[in-house]
């Protein structure tokens, strides 16, 4: 198992080598070695201490045995008959005893994943999902008339141990079961709830419409390129609408909604034929009729108590479309 | 359904159905029932058909198990494709009888079809369906009952069948003769969120929506047409559209941590754009 360059891989990486977590990115050691992006979960996570020095690969500071560590540390070295990552772990860390080191070993595993909740909605760490979204890491949407849109993941929980990873896609704005039980012991909280909606309101220039090398396409065609509440007309749910509702049918004739078997959830698959209907800000600013539901999230991805000035970030939006530097600036335009 | 004599019943049938026998258990037919002999020897159930498959004769022989041609391995093959499409066409038909809707409704309850990928289905059953009736058209897709909606077959084992093969009315036409087994209809769904607060343009859509779902249920109540929700979310929500959102707001931002603390980077991300 050792490897030619002597230099082994970090228990980063083999944690994201590893079958069924294929949806994680590698939260970089800059973020994690922030003290200020882990606040909290000291006490969230047992022998938290150990359990950040397993995941950074720092040698554990013992004080009993000084120089057996030492003695390790030139072994580890010059030696390159390394095998794996459990032995290199169990080596490191054989003062302790094994029970320790299960409970570092999962610990770690926590902790990880709570701090990649937190990564992936970082600049550093959204960017990095969003080379995993363009090369299909996350796969598609099962639902017919999304055309493969792909998926994010998602959790349904920010808690750990209470569901596992969900698919989230943008076209229909549903969650999916990812198609592979390999998926069904990864923990959702590890993605978290904020991930999915905040990717959106990120990379708003995704054309969402097309699927495989396209998806990133130039914003020309003027009735798309609307803006409501901060998200372009045609990413407001494209799976959706007219044409994309299912229509259940006898012989050719439609089933009846009153009949007892008749459509009851096409609501869930609709959307206003002229999208505009949606823009709130714009009705209100209008005709100044009121609503309560205040409390949302505008395209700059702060929390907005109150309503938003009407128009203000649809004004701020326009100022760029169409520019070729707007899409660059996001990152995303490393596919084409 | 149930107490339905759902096997050919004597060992004489047992021999005779050995092809049909082969092709539902060969993998990738998961989602074929078998065609009872009685229902092939009806050529009164066929009529039509011997104008869309070639070698008509030949291919219903190997389906009947009583096929005798001597010939080249390249004819036998041409002859088996045409029997596999004949079955297929026959099937769509096969499945719309009494006696097919009995075994395809087995065949769902042992959830043959998957399950509904969508997490608030719950793992509903599936069933095989078409978007034509016409072969060559357009590969089976999978209905759910629940969300009323189609789903691509996870397998690329099932997504190369034809979905002519089951139509597009039969599982509408299951429903119909079984009402009892319509699924109860859930407004439970997911509301995208950014640290515990709705995405503004997503909860306008929701909220359009909501109000669809609340006309439907006004239309069906005035005609006394059982809606198939909840008696619990039935009411409140047409009284109070604005309700169920606010409950959803709830769990934001107090007891969850990630969205009291503002990580750096997180500020960041909106002057990315
Ligand atoms: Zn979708
Ligand atoms: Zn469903």
């Amino acid at each position: 198992m050792s490897t030619s360059s002597g230099s082994p891989e970090s228990w980063i990486s083999s944690f994201c080598s590893l079958l069924g977590h294929e949806y994680f990115a590698e939260v970089s050691e800059e973020f994690i070695e922030d003290d200020f992006n882990l606040t909290g979960l000291q006490s969230q996570v047992t022998m938290y201490k150990e359990a950040l020095e397993m995941i950074l690969d720092v040698e554990p500071e013992d004080d009993e045995d000084d120089d057996d560590e030492e003695d390790e540390d030139e072994e580890d070295i010059s030696g390159d008959g390394r095998d794996g990552l459990a032995g290199r772990h169990e080596r490191r860390h054989h003062s302790r005893i094994a029970s320790d080191l299960s409970v570092i070993e999962s610990s770690a595993e926590m902790l990880y994943g709570l701090i990649h909740q937190r990564y992936i909605c970082s600049r550093a760490g959204i960017q990095q999902m969003s080379e995993k979204y363009e090369l299909s890491h996350f796969g598609v949407c099962p639902r017919t008339n999304c055309n493969q849109t792909r998926t994010l993941p998602v959790g349904l929980s920010d808690t750990p141990g209470e569901d596992t990873v969900k698919l989230f896609c943008p076209s229909c704005l549903d969650v999916y079961v990812p198609p592979n039980s390999r998926f069904q012991t990864v923990d959702g909280a590890f993605f978290g709830r904020t991930f999915g909606a905040l990717f959106l309101l990120t990379f708003p220039d995704y054309d969402l419409t097309k699927s495989g090398n396209e998806q990133l396409a130039n914003l020309t065609r003027a009735d798309e390129m609307v803006n409501i509440n901060g998200m372009w007309a045609r990413n407001i749910a494209p799976g959706l609408g007219k044409g994309r509702v299912y229509e259940p049918k006898i012989y050719g004739f439609r089933v009846s909604e009153l009949a007892r078997s008749g459509p009851r959830m096409q609501w869930l698959r609709k959307k206003p034929d002229e999208i505009t209907v949606l823009d709130e800000a714009r009705q209100f600013g209008e005709d100044g009729e009121s609503d309560d539901d205040d409390e949302s999230m505008d395209v700059s991805g702060r929390a907005v108590a109150g309503r938003r000035r009407p128009g203000n970030a649809r004004l701020k939006r326009q100022a760029q479309n169409g520019s070729p530097m707007a899409i660059e600036a996001n990152g995303a335009e490393s596919e084409l | 359904m149930a107490g339905m004599d759902d096997f050919v019943s004597d060992s004489d049938s047992d021999y005779t159905s050995y092809w049909r026998d082969w092709f539902i258990s060969s993998r990738g037919n998961e989602y074929y029932c078998e065609i009872d002999e009685d229902y092939l020897t009806d050529r009164f159930n066929l009529t039509g058909l011997n104008t869309e498959v070639q070698y008509y004769q030949y291919a219903l022989d190997l389906i009947t198990d009583v096929f005798d041609l001597d010939c080249d391995d390249e004819m036998r093959e041409t002859i088996e494709k045409s029997a596999r499409h004949l079955y297929g066409l026959i099937h769509a038909r096969y499945i719309v009888t009494t006696r097919g809707l009995a075994k395809m409704l087995e065949k769902y309850k042992k959830f043959d079809f998957g399950k509904c990928p969508r997490v608030m289905c719950h793992s509903h059953p599936l069933l095989p369906m078409g978007l034509s009736d016409v072969p060559h058209q357009k590969a089976v897709k999978l209905y759910c009952a629940r969300c009323e909606d189609i789903y691509n077959p996870k397998s690329t084992r099932h997504s190369a069948i034809d979905g002519a093969y089951f139509g597009t009315s039969f599982h509408n036409i299951l429903f119909q003769v079984y009402p009892a087994l319509v699924p109860q209809k859930t407004t439970e769904r997911y509301i995208p969120r950014v640290y515990g607060f709705k995405v503004h343009a997503a909860a306008a859509l929701v909220r359009w929506q909501h109000k669809d779902r609340a006309e439907m249920r006004r239309r069906l109540r005035k005609m006394e047409v059982e809606s198939g929700f909840d008696k619990l979310d039935g009411e409140e929500d047409e009284e109070d559209e604005e309700e169920d959102d606010d409950e959803e707001l709830e769990d934001a931002p107090e007891q969850n941590p990630a969205a009291v603390v503002q990580y750096r980077g997180a500020g960041e991300v909106a002057t990315l754009q």
